[in-house]
């Protein structure tokens, strides 16, 4: 069994979008298209409560079909590695629930299963999320107020690299910024196996003021390449985990 | 998939009283008090039966799966149990209609590993180190890596004084990425090497686990090579120094098995209680001879006192 290829973009951000489209609805647009978003806020180490703005980080997610998590940017690396891993296995067990359904009937999903059959559906779960290669595009929000987050973004994701190359399977990073200078985003770094060259990338960037989340997000997904979306637009329904060969 | 499972309420307050009972089994769990909350849920002391039992319980049902089968994994190993022995898995559905999933475990009352060795000496530190070791070696031998092996995950248990582990969710097989870990203990963390789970790195973190002794409040990198800096910290402890050389080499990766590396703390030990017992003896010869010097100078003193008589 050949394994598939999961789509992942990884926004982080610390407020509230101000220009463009609902960034919700271009996260459902990219989770039709078989790409989880998922979403972490930032918050400021004098930060109590999250901020309003932050509502908007769940809403991306949930439409997004991934997993949202608002942080001080101290427990970042850890909580970038399990974001992406969480909404790894999420997506699998979306797809496994799936074919639950198809055998068991319209109701049917994991946790409807005894602990001992959950058990060892969970165990083909682990071994998909293990073995299945990975393409993870992160967009980091640059705008002004992200300047001071941005060296522990750079730590977070070089650990983020040292994570998922322990895997099995392959994994592809990129990272874009948003705003980018007259578009909507800007390539910092381009899709490669390892993050470990970003240190020279980061220090480079700069921070504008507006927040176009929506538009970002839009243009993010064309990023993962051409082919693979015009195949799921011919099949509307079919996420990307199952043009892959499951 | 439009459920979130990071919405749903945590689990992690359950006031002492609240009944708990299973959807599939239908045991009944009475709620004592809380032990602790982890990165999965939160884990209570509870009552079935009339006695007492661990109870782990979480929104995130399959993070909860996994963890109730690296249990049932580490029951096939053979001799000592190296995790608490798992006792039931079920669902409970609250009064309100939520689902959280729970399994139930035998309890284990012990001592930190801290504690036991400030108030039982520095002693048992070769003893311990050595009961780990042996664990990690049987643990290894059947292809699983301890992965989040911290002080918070062991215990000492009484009479006779063993290591136990509390809690093995992060268990990996080998060959795979870490799937849960703790920065201080991480050599991911340090930069020393990879999260794949191989039985150096549950090494590294056992280093880390008796430095932890000495250093309670732990350190974080500070922009200094990271090997220099753990030598440093390990030099800098008194009680650890017969073992220093062994604990670098594990830093370093050098060890490819808990056996090899037990193999030479065995020999650390001896040699250090030979040098112990040697210097003991040193140390009793030197005082004999000072009690004899005296003695002596006085016998002399005697005898030319005798003599200066004779010849008055």
């Amino acid at each position: 069994m050949k394994n598939g290829t999961l789509k992942q973009i990884l926004l982080l951000t610390d407020g509230c979008s101000n220009k463009g489209e609902d960034p919700s609805a271009t996260a459902a647009l990219a989770y039709q298209q078989g790409i989880t978003v998922n979403v972490i806020g930032i918050l400021d180490d004098d930060e109590t409560e999250s901020p309003d703005g932050l509502q908007e980080v769940e809403d991306i997610a949930l439409s997004g079909g991934g997993v949202s998590q608002i942080v001080y940017s101290e427990t970042l690396s850890q909580t970038v590695q399990m974001v992406t891993r969480q909404a790894m296995t999420q997506t699998l067990q979306g797809f496994v629930n799936k074919e639950l359904r198809q055998i068991l009937g319209s109701d049917q999903s994991l946790e409807d299963l005894d602990p001992q059959k959950r058990g060892e559906i969970m165990e083909v779960v682990e071994d998909l999320g293990e073995t299945s290669d990975l393409e993870v595009l992160v967009l980091v929000d640059t705008s002004a107020s992200m300047h001071s987050k941005l060296p522990t973004v750079k730590e977070a994701l070089i650990d983020l690299s040292i994570s998922l190359n322990a895997r099995i399977g392959r994994n592809r990073f990129c990272i874009y910024s948003f705003p980018g200078k007259r578009k909507d985003i800007q390539k910092v770094f381009d899709w490669s196996p390892k993050l470990d060259a970003i240190s020279t990338v980061f220090p480079k960037l700069t921070s504008g003021g507006i927040t176009p989340t929506g538009p970002a997000i839009r243009e993010a997904m064309y990023q993962f390449g051409k082919k693979s979306l015009l195949r799921s637009f011919r099949h509307e329904d079919e996420s990307g985990m199952e043009e892959a060969g499951y | 998939m439009k459920m979130n499972p990071a919405w749903k309420k945590q689990v992690t307050e359950l006031r002492p009283g609240t009944r708990i009972q299973g959807k599939w089994h239908h045991n009944r769990y009475i709620i004592q008090k809380k032990l602790g909350t982890g990165a999965i849920g939160a884990v209570y002391l509870c009552e079935y039966e009339g006695k007492p039992a661990a109870l782990k319980i979480s929104e995130k049902g399959t993070s909860m799966t996994v963890e109730v089968n690296v249990l049932k994994s580490l029951e096939k190993v053979q001799g000592n149990r190296l995790g608490p022995s798992l006792l039931d898995v079920d669902d409970w559905v609250t009064p309100a209609g939520n689902i959280y999933s729970f399994y139930v475990m035998e309890y284990l009352h012990g001592d930190t590993l801290g504690h036991f060795i400030r108030t039982n000496g520095k002693d048992w530190l070769g003893v311990l180190m050595v009961q780990l070791l042996e664990d990690l070696e049987r643990l290894h031998q059947t292809g699983w890596v301890f992965g989040d092996l911290k002080s918070e995950n062991l215990i000492v248990i009484s009479s006779p004084p063993k290591i136990r582990w509390v809690d093995v969710g992060g268990t990996t097989r080998i060959g795979r990425a870490i799937k849960e870990y703790t920065e201080f203990y991480d050599r991911g963390y340090w930069g020393i090497g990879t999260r794949r789970a191989e039985p150096s790195y549950d090494l590294f973190a056992f280093v880390m686990v008796f430095l932890n002794i000495y250093y309670p409040n732990r350190f974080v990198k500070n922009g200094e090579q990271s090997e220099k800096l753990l030598f440093k910290k390990i030099d800098h402890v008194k009680d650890l120094y017969p073992y220093r050389n062994i604990l670098k080499k594990a830093v370093k990766g050098s060890y490819q098995s808990s056996a090899d590396m037990k193999k030479e703390l065995i020999a650390a030990i001896k040699e250090a209680k030979k040098r112990q017992s040697y210097h003991k003896k040193k140390a009793k010869m030197f005082s004999n001879q000072l009690l004899k010097e005296p003695g002596s100078i006085g016998f002399l003193a005697l005898l030319f006192y005798l003599l200066s008589l004779l010849f008055q």
